[in-house]
């Protein structure tokens, strides 16, 4: 049994908005040096660094809640693939520019319409960490949006290389609104907001851009659920922490 | 969690090390734009007196992965030190959130010279993500033209949007309103 079902409800909710956060965080540093053009680039960049900080203060917290000594280092570094609780479509490989916007419009509008609702969350640390990182969210969406209305409703083949990275992520999404009973429980609390709540936000906002974009939403109700969420994760992961994490496995303790 | 109590009364030497500490802080200047000084930005929250004596000093971070907030933290101890305040302790405290409101008029003066635009209302920006940039006019800060557009959201550090007049063609700053 993975003793992570073990760890406290808390900590354990506090982990995937964490782990949300850097996962997305390092995907996007991935584009550092090749991105299309300079500002691209920085944009990226800049949105990776908030993940990034957002990440540590969230996987500080955990630490805190789980009272063992750990640090947001120890906790971003040095755990395996089935203790990391990301939704799965944040480890989703970047594939062309494209498809990283789409991606990124996607966890934008959800974390947006989460960190919103997390602002009046019963516990005062999640609340602090929302009210700081919605504002950073706006922004993050702001340029994704804005980057997929120009993909979509631009010339042909970015239109369908749009769409068609849309129809791969799609399915990717149905675990961001499937509340388990740890959701249920963090709601119940007034911790977390109900996910219904948020994916009626998540729908306007996605809505909205994908009519201006003019791309096809695609179907809901697909058979296809993954559970990052839980540990369970899409083979790239594996690939992904190795990167991730080489520095820290290969020198323990390294600082500079 | 809980702020570490404070002091109930403060007496007469309390008040002259909380004095000179705020004076110290109020006089580092931000490693990224040395224009500005942390009073300038409006960082600086709050410098208590604990019960044992500690002072507690408050700071606001800008942006949560700004790679400058361990380095305002560390210019910040330092100044301290030199000030001679006796005991201190500098920690981050995230609510209520830092807003580009908080910038002083005189921090937005200052960055208007050194050719960064300040930031609107961060009310502007917070009514929706899609419209807020829509319909602000942001003024050339070297020609003072009108006429500009918005290049990138993001420019060379978090708080920071790249923008360019379509008259002088010059590429300027603005910062980012939160």
């Amino acid at each position: 049994m993975n003793p992570l079902h073990e760890a406290p409800p808390l900590y354990r909710y506090v982990l995937r908005l964490g782990d949300l956060a850097l996962v997305l965080g390092q995907r996007l540093s991935e584009w550092v040096g090749h991105a299309p053009a300079l500002e691209e680039d920085l944009g990226l960049a800049n949105i990776a660094l908030d993940l990034v900080g957002q990440a540590r203060l969230l996987l500080a917290y955990a630490g805190e809640i789980e009272g063992r000594g750990r640090g947001e280092d120890e906790i971003a570094f040095l755990r395996d693939q089935g203790q990391y609780l990301n939704p799965t479509l944040a480890e989703q490989p970047n594939g062309d520019f494209g498809e990283t916007i789409v991606r990124q419009v996607l966890l934008d509008a959800f974390q947006l319409a989460l960190y919103e609702r997390l602002t009046s969350s019963r516990d005062e640390r999640l609340a602090a960490v929302a009210e700081k990182a919605v504002k950073e969210t706006r922004y993050h969406l702001r340029y994704s949006a804005g980057w997929l209305v120009r993909l979509g409703d631009g010339t042909e083949a970015s239109h369908a290389r749009a769409q068609r990275a849309l129809e791969r992520l799609w399915p990717y999404t149905v675990e961001l609104f499937e509340a388990d009973a740890l959701d249920r429980e963090m709601a119940e609390h007034g911790i977390a907001p109900s996910l219904q709540d948020v994916r009626s936000a998540w729908n306007g906002h996605i809505d909205e851009v994908l009519a201006e974009a003019t791309l096809d939403r695609p179907a809901d109700n697909q058979p296809f659920t993954w559970f990052g969420k839980r540990g369970e994760h899409s083979e790239h992961f594996g690939y992904l922490l190795a990167e991730m994490q080489y520095l820290q496995r290969a020198y323990p303790g390294a600082r500079w | 969690m809980s702020a570490a109590a404070a002091r109930s009364v403060r007496g007469a030497e309390d008040e002259a090390r909380v004095q000179a500490a705020l004076r110290a802080l109020a006089a580092v200047p931000d490693p990224e734009l040395p224009a500005l000084t942390l009073a300038d930005l409006g960082i600086v929250r709050f410098v208590n007196v604990r019960e044992d004596g500690t002072l507690d000093v408050g700071l606001s971070p800008t942006y949560t992965g700004c790679p400058a907030t361990d380095h305002i933290a560390e210019l910040a101890r330092r100044a301290l030190k030199d000030a001679g305040v006796g005991a201190f302790s500098v920690r981050s405290v995230l609510a209520p959130a830092w807003s580009s409101d908080w910038i002083t008029p005189e921090g937005r003066r200052k960055l208007e010279e050194y050719g960064i635009v300040p930031p609107s209302p961060a009310a502007e920006s917070a009514r929706a993500w899609r419209a807020a940039a829509a319909g602000l006019i942001v003024a050339c800060p070297r020609c003072r033209s009108a006429r500009t557009e918005s290049i990138s959201e993001f420019g060379s550090t978090p708080c920071k949007a790249l923008h360019c007049c379509l008259d002088c063609l010059e590429p300027f700053e603005r910062f980012k309103c939160i």
